[in-house]
């Protein structure tokens, strides 16, 4: 049995995926235990699991920690959603300044005349913004925390950015589904969840400005045009490891924070045995290509193609010894 | 042989006390038998023992925290294990609000129902309403905890608390936004579920009040209210008691039903409509994705469970005091042990 | 007679109102505490029919908004149940006999003591240890962890039923047994305990209906899989787990599953639960 861990965005569409898959390999058991990035990584660094998912890269210090190298191969986009409840109100235009200093207690209230700025001709109540937050680590308080750290410096300084940090102010809730919860039940309330949980849950979302200065309403498509559009503008210089940033990134369409979902295995994989890591190399090769068809329909968003590129070349490192497993296994 | 009354018969006197180590093995009177003996009664040694190592097995891993912290724990305000502070006291205070609102709530229904059942109804009513009451018992927590977010906390979030706060806004505890999820949703769900074990209990504690009492005070023209008043339920008193420790005991310990509705946010809240947080409801919550420091404080957490409802149980038992399972005097005839 | 009230008439009419009011009070609160517990299990009712067919029963999860079934989790429990009962019924069954047989001895009293704490202890702290024994070793959750939590919920159970019903078991059954020169341990095993099986097993099942409907202990022990099970030292699924796990899940599909596994779960339970008493009243009595 191949065994992973780590962040729960990913889960449901790696569940499609097992269920799609046992029509291709019925031999390969995969379990996928939704633990959390920070316990799979653990899990992967230690060797108690054959692979993890992060929503977010590795960063260096953790590439040390880890002690073998470890291939990040990309298999969906994230894409976080800063979702408000608002009763009278539809979707808005919210500037990075602005999400900022409400998490920073400086903007207090909806119809604080920044707000208004950016959202001509809309009524807004004099209703007092409770901001929501992520109270366990999570990859999209890194990506939230990540856009407004780069566009505000108090935020930077006071708050931080990382899968952890000091939110001072406001009412924790823990997973997409407490956050979902904590918005949808709390008039004035404003927060960050995958866009997954805003669509299923109803939340209305806001317009984010991008790199480009453009306003841009979360979705799949735009999460796949900011990796299409990093790839471009990186173009020889991209990490080789994948190990980018995707978050307010160029491309007109480009929505500022998304990121790559990561698979991380263990570029020398002989410890979890060799015909276990060929059924693995084959299921990531197959999530890789037919996999990113069934995306879109659970509401995943698809790489695009030269990201797909680039991660085949990831997986092809993928060995256990001498063998490439992605190569037929040598004949006795 | 003389004729004491307590002299057993001959046959025993074949058998002498035989020891395997501490364990007295005999009188048996043959190699089968002292065997069998002894074999069941080292199957019993180790489950009597798996309480001791239970206990034994929560302080070792929680034994970090409180070597770090000492009784500090039990006492600290804070739990935050992103920044690497533990605390009880919020969870200590959750679980006592919890637990005493529903235990508050149910405690007068159940020994209604009791009474009811014991007394008053009609005897076709007693066998359906007494078996409803006790396979409600049954009913799994992950099943209240579903009927709980699905129409529990909506009810409240729509209307009961807002009709709380309307009437009686001015009292501090019923301040605050209603979102549903939270302390008020969580006593209420205890006080269903242990509703039917504390009634089940009373109302057989009710049964074992001797008829000779009650029919004594209804000959002498009491009424039966104040045949209940007087007679029955000051008799029962201790058994009832200990039928409350013994619901007190499951509403410490539910985990799933209470996670599901309260919110889940550590913090000691002055509201009853503000998320909060249980020891069994965090340790649910937190403990599969948890490691280091932060798996030694739930441990830490358990460990305090545990001891809190194993003093629950032995005061319980203390006081409903069941003996059961014992060899029947006569049986000591037959199975002789040495005088 | 004159119809003037005296004082004496005044007070027995008091006495008889306050009489009626705490008797109705009584009903009422048989009514309060009646009407939400058949509130639940209608809603469970209601809910849980609407999601439940065959696919439900006998196919494997799908992507979240395709269907599929908890086949899976239903054997899963039923594994779970088993593992549990292969270790905690023999273990239960023991104690009980000697309890019953050997026990009036400071060990009996303190193992039946032992047994009647334990059955309270909350299934989380068992679940708690069961992971530091049994899951850090086996680095991971597994069929076999989930299963020996469960029978540590169970040991004090069946021990309890069996003790009790050891003892109701007639003495004239173990002297006839001596007298015909079977020794001791023959006499309990053969004709003892079989006189007692209906009853034991009784205890077996009040003590399945009672770890079937776990979710706590199986969180981290048990884990969750997505197959069909085959191995004990892998993850298994298990209704409650799946429950669990759907009914915060955003996914409609999924909260609508959630609901029908329930169901399911409760009726597994019920039938448990009431096939076991219903076994008890026929027990064989003194």
């Amino acid at each position: 049995m191949v065994r992973g861990a780590g962040a729960t965005f990913p889960a449901p569409l790696y569940e499609a995926w097992v269920a799609a898959y046992r029509a291709v390999a019925p031999q390969l058991r995969l379990n996928y235990q939704a633990v959390g990035s920070g316990a799979g990584l653990r899990q992967v660094f230690d060797g108690t699991t054959d692979f993890a998912a992060s929503d977010v890269a590795l960063t260096d210090e953790q590439v040390a920690r880890a002690g073998r190298p470890l291939l990040h191969v990309p298999l969906t986009l994230g894409v976080v959603a800063v979702a408000f409840h608002v009763p009278t109100v539809g979707p808005l235009d919210l500037a990075p300044d602005v999400l900022a200093d409400a998490y920073l207690g400086v903007v207090t209230r909806w119809d604080d005349p920044r707000i208004a700025a950016t959202n001509p001709g809309v009524t807004l109540p004099s209703l007092p913004i409770v901001p929501v937050y992520r109270s366990d680590g999570s990859g999209s308080t890194a990506i939230f925390s990540e856009y407004l750290a780069r566009r505000h410096e108090a935020f930077a300084a006071r708050i931080g950015r990382g899968t952890q940090v000091r939110f001072g102010l406001g009412v924790g809730a823990k997973g997409n589904d407490g956050v979902t919860t904590q918005i949808q039940t709390t008039p004035g309330a404003l927060g960050y969840v995958e866009l997954l949980y805003a669509r299923h849950g109803h939340l209305t979302t806001a317009r984010l400005r991008n790199a480009a200065g453009l306003w841009v309403a979360p979705s799949n498509g735009g999460a796949t045009a900011a990796a299409a559009a990093t790839d471009r503008a990186l173009g020889e210089r991209h990490p080789e490891d994948l190990r980018v940033s995707l978050v307010d990134g160029p491309g007109d369409d480009a929505y500022p924070l998304s990121a790559y979902s990561f698979v991380l295995v263990p570029e020398e994989f002989s410890a979890g045995g060799e015909a276990k890591g060929r059924a693995l190399a084959g299921f990531l090769w197959w999530a890789l290509h037919e996999g990113q068809k069934v995306a879109p329909s659970l509401d995943y968003a698809a790489l695009p193609i030269a990201t797909v590129t680039r991660a085949e070349a990831r997986l092809r490192l993928l060995r256990a010894g001498d063998h490439r497993l992605l190569d037929p296994p040598p004949s006795p | 042989m003389t004729s004491r009354a307590s002299a057993p018969p001959p046959f025993s006197t074949i058998g002498r006390r035989r020891w395997a180590g501490w364990l007295r093995v005999g009188p048996e009177v043959n190699g089968g038998d002292a065997f069998f003996r002894f074999s069941t009664a080292s199957v019993t040694v180790v489950a009597t023992g798996l309480l001791v190592v239970l206990g034994i097995g929560l302080f070792v891993s929680s034994r970090g925290t409180f070597g770090r912290q000492g009784l500090g724990f039990l006492v600290g305000p804070t739990w935050a294990p992103v920044h690497g502070v533990f605390g009880a006291l919020p969870f200590a205070y959750g679980t006592l609000v919890t637990s005493g609102l529903a235990l508050f709530l149910a405690v007068p229904v159940a020994l209604g129902v009791a009474i009811f059942l014991a007394e008053l109804s009609p005897r076709w009513m007693r066998g359906p309403v007494g078996l409803l009451v006790e396979l409600s018992a049954a009913v799994p927590s992950i099943v209240y905890g579903l009927w709980g977010v699905a129409v529990l906390v909506p009810w409240l979030r729509e209307v009961a608390e807002p009709a709380l706060q309307r009437g009686l806004g001015w009292v501090p505890v019923f301040r605050g936004v209603p979102v549903g999820n939270g302390l008020l949703a969580a006593a209420l769900i205890l006080s269903l579920m242990v509703l039917p074990t504390i009634a089940a209990v009373s109302r057989d504690v009710l049964r074992a009040v001797p008829t000779g009492l009650k029919e004594g005070a209804l000959a002498l023209g009491a009424t039966r209210w104040e045949m209940l008043r007087m007679v029955a339920l000051p008799h029962a008193r201790t058994g009832l008691l200990g039928a409350v420790l013994l619901g007190l005991g499951r509403a410490l310990g539910e985990a799933m039903a209470v996670t599901m509705v309260i919110g889940n946010n550590p913090r000691i809240a002055a509201s009853l409509f503000e998320p909060s947080s249980t020891m069994a409801a965090i340790l649910a919550n937190q403990f599969g994705e948890a490691h280091g420091p932060h798996l030694e404080a739930l441990a830490a957490l358990a460990f305090l469970l545990f001891i809190l409802t194993v003093a629950l149980n032995v005061a319980a038992r203390l006081l409903v005091g069941r003996g059961w399972g014992q060899p029947k005097a006569e049986a000591r005839f037959l199975f002789p042990r040495a005088p | 007679m004159t119809g003037r009230a005296t004082s004496v008439d005044r007070r027995w009419a008091a006495r008889r109102r306050r009489d009626r009011l705490a008797q109705w009070a009584c009903v009422l609160a048989a009514v309060v505490a009646v009407v939400p517990l058949l509130l639940i299990l209608g809603w469970i009712a209601a809910k849980g029919m609407a999601g439940v067919d065959l696919s439900l029963l006998t196919e494997l999860p799908k992507g979240p908004t395709e269907g599929g079934g908890l086949g899976h989790a239903l054997q899963g429990t039923l594994v779970l149940i088993g593992i549990a009962c292969a270790f905690g019924v023999p273990v239960g069954i023991l104690v009980g006999v000697y309890l019953a047989e050997f026990g009036d001895n400071w060990l009996g009293r303190t193992a039946r003591f032992s047994a009647d704490v334990m059955a309270g202890i909350p299934s989380i702290v068992v679940g708690v240890v069961v992971y530091t024994a049994v899951v850090i070793p086996m680095h991971g959750p597994s069929a076999l962890a989930g299963g020996v939590a469960l029978a540590v919920l169970m040991v004090p159970l069946v021990a309890r039923t069996t003790g009790e019903l050891l003892t109701e078991v007639p003495r004239g059954l173990r002297e006839a047994a001596l007298a015909l020169g079977v020794p001791k341990w023959r006499s309990i095993l053969r004709v003892v305990l079989r006189t007692a099986a209906p009853g034991i097993l009784t205890g077996v099942m009040l003590a399945v209906a009672r770890v079937a409907g776990e979710t706590a202990p199986l969180l981290f022990t048990a884990g969750d899989s997505a197959y069909w099970a085959e191995d004990v030292r892998e993850p298994v699924a298990s209704l409650p787990v799946r429950i669990w796990s759907y009914a915060t899940s955003p996914y409609e599909e999924r909260v609508r599953q959630a609901w029908a596994a329930a169901l399911v779960l409760v009726l597994f339970v019920l039938i448990f639960d009431v096939g076991g008493r219903v076994l008890w009243m026929r027990r064989p009595k003194a």
